[in-house]
C-alpha cells in the first residue's frame, strides 16, 4: 500500500538518496520531509532516538532506520511491484548484502577523508585508498552491467550515490577517478539512464559547492 | 544431492559462534576448518580475499562472507527454526538491533578494554551503548531479544552475553554490573544457557588465558 509513507531526509546525503532511488524504482508515492542536521525536528528524535540520523522511513506510523536496511524493507513490504531490489537466489542475496556493507564500511569513509585532511601527504594516503577501494569494486563489477547479478540492486543501491562525489573529490584531490577506474564509470553512465538515479541525485556540482560551503566554515 | 557445508572457523570467535549458532539451531551438518590466523590457509585467502577473516561459510562450493550475512543466508536456505523475523517491519527492526550491536556497541566494549581502561570518555560511551540495549529489552519486555526465543539480535549480542564477562574477569574491569544493568545481566544468562549456544561456545579457561595474555590486568 502507498499509504502513509513519509521520508526524512537532507538532500546532500547519500544514504538518503539511496532510499529515494529505492522508493523511485518501485514506484512508491512519498512525503519527502527535509530535514536540518543542525536543527533536528522532535519527529527525527523521536522516530530515530538511537542514532538521531537521516534517512528515517516512517510507514503507516512505523520507523524505518539504516539506508540499507530500508531499502531491504521497502523492497520486501512492495515485493508485489517490480522491480525486485534484491536477487531471488540466497547465494547472491548474500552477495548483495555483503557489498551494500562493504561500500558502508570502505568508500565512505576513504571518500570522506579526501576533504577533510589537511596536509598532502594525508590526502596522498587517502586517494591511493579510495581507489584501492573502487578497484576492489570494479573487480566485483568485471564483465557484468551490475555488481551482484544481471540487475540493478541494493549493491548498486548502496554505491551509485557516492559517483556524485566524484566532480568533488577530483577537484579537490586532484585526481581523475573516470580515468582510473573506467569500468566503474562505465557503470556510473549506466546506472544514470535509470530514472529513479537521475531523478534522485542532485548535480555534482552542487555537492562541490556545498563542500566549499562546509570548508569555508571551517576556515579553509 | 547432499549439501556441503565447510565453516572456516576460530573457535574462540564470537563472529565465528554466531554462525555456529545459527548451524546448530537448524540442525546443518557441517565440516569445521579451524584456522590459525597467524597462518591463514590458502583455501581462507582464496575464498576471502578482500578481507581475508574468519568466519567464511562455503556451501557447494560458494564462499559467503561477513558473519550476519552468513546467518541470513542460512536462514534463507533453510527455512526451518527461523531466525529472523517474517514481518517486514519486525526483520527490519532485527536488522537495525544486530548493525548497532555490530557498529555501535562491540567497538565501543573493546575500546575500553584496548584503551586500559584508562580514558574515562572511552568507558561512558560504552556505558551509553549498554544503556540502549538495557532500555530495548526493558521495552521488549521478554526473555530474549527475539521474545521467547532466540533471534538474530540475540546471536549478535553474542559477545555481550559471553566474551565480554570473561575479559572482565582476566582483566578485573567491571562494566556489566547486575544492579547497574539487570536486564542485560538477565538475558545474558539466559541465552548462554540456551541448548543450541551453550554446545557452540569456547571454553572459558581458553578465552580467560587468551585476555589475560592479550590485555592483562587493568
Amino acid at each position: 500500500m502507498d499509504d502513509d509513507v513519509i521520508l526524512l531526509d537532507f538532500w546532500v546525503s547519500v544514504f538518503g538518496q539511496r532510499v529515494r532511488i529505492a522508493l523511485a524504482e518501485k514506484g512508491v508515492h512519498y512525503e519527502n520531509r527535509e530535514e536540518n542536521p543542525q536543527n533536528k525536528t522532535p519527529l527525527l528524535l523521536e522516530m530515530n532516538p538511537v542514532h538521531k540520523k537521516i534517512p528515517v522511513l516512517i510507514h503507516q506510523g512505523k520507523p524505518v532506520c539504516e539506508s540499507n536496511i530500508i531499502v531491504q524493507y521497502i523492497d520486501e513490504a512492495w515485493h508485489d511491484k517490480s522491480p525486485s531490489l534484491l536477487p531471488s537466489d540466497p547465494y547472491l542475496r548474500a552477495q548483495a548484502r555483503f557489498w551494500a556493507d562493504f561500500v558502508d564500511k570502505k568508500v565512505y569513509e576513504s571518500a570522506k577523508k579526501i576533504w577533510m585532511t589537511e596536509g598532502e601527504e594525508d590526502q596522498q594516503v587517502a586517494k591511493k585508498e579510495l581507489i584501492e577501494v573502487l578497484k576492489v569494486l570494479e573487480g566485483q563489477l568485471g564483465e557484468k552491467p551490475y555488481l551482484v547479478g544481471e540487475s540493478f540492486g541494493l549493491a548498486d543501491i548502496a554505491l551509485i550515490p557516492f559517483s556524485m562525489w566524484f566532480h568533488t573529490l577530483n577537484e579537490i584531490g586532484k585526481m581523475n577517478i573516470e580515468r582510473e577506474c573506467p569500468k566503474l564509470a562505465a557503470w556510473v553512465n549506466r546506472c544514470m539512464e535509470r530514472e529513479s538515479v537521475s531523478k534522485t541525485l542532485p548535480r555534482p556540482h552542487k555537492f562541490y559547492e556545498f563542500i566549499l560551503e562546509m570548508q569555508k566554515k571551517k576556515g579553509h | 544431492m547432499a549439501d556441503e557445508v565447510t565453516l572456516y572457523a576460530d573457535g574462540r570467535s564470537p563472529f565465528v559462534c554466531r554462525v555456529k549458532i545459527a548451524l546448530n539451531m537448524k540442525g546443518i551438518k557441517y565440516k569445521n576448518m579451524e584456522e590459525d590466523l597467524q597462518n591463514k590457509s590458502g583455501a581462507l585467502l582464496n575464498y576471502n580475499p578482500v578481507h581475508k577473516k574468519v568466519p567464511v561459510l562455503v556451501h557447494n562450493g560458494n564462499p559467503i562472507l561477513e558473519s550476519l550475512v552468513i546467518v541470513e543466508y542460512l536462514d534463507n536456505v533453510w527455512e526451518r527454526v527461523p531466525i529472523l523475523p517474517q514481518d517486514p517491519y519486525e526483520k527490519a527492526a532485527a536488522r537495525f538491533w544486530a548493525k548497532f550491536i555490530d557498529d555501535k556497541c562491540i567497538p565501543a566494549l573493546y575500546k575500553v578494554f584496548s584503551s586500559k581502561g584508562e580514558e574515562e570518555q572511552v568507558i561512558t560511551e560504552a556505558c551509553e551503548q549498554l544503556q540502549i540495549l538495557e532500555d530495548e529489552l526493558e521495552l521488549k519486555g521478554k526473555k530474549f531479544f527475539g521474545g521467547d526465543n532466540i533471534n538474530l539480535v540475540d546471536i549478535a549480542a553474542d559477545f555481550i552475553a559471553y566474551w565480554l564477562q570473561l575479559l572482565e574477569e582476566a582483566t578485573e574491569m567491571k562494566l556489566v554490573t547486575r544492579s547497574k544493568f539487570p536486564k542485560i545481566t538477565e538475558w545474558a544468562e539466559g541465552f548462554v544457557n540456551c541448548q543450541v549456544v551453550k554446545e557452540m561456545l569456547p571454553p572459558r579457561a581458553i578465552m580467560l588465558a587468551y585476555y589475560k595474555n592479550r590485555f592483562g590486568k587493568i
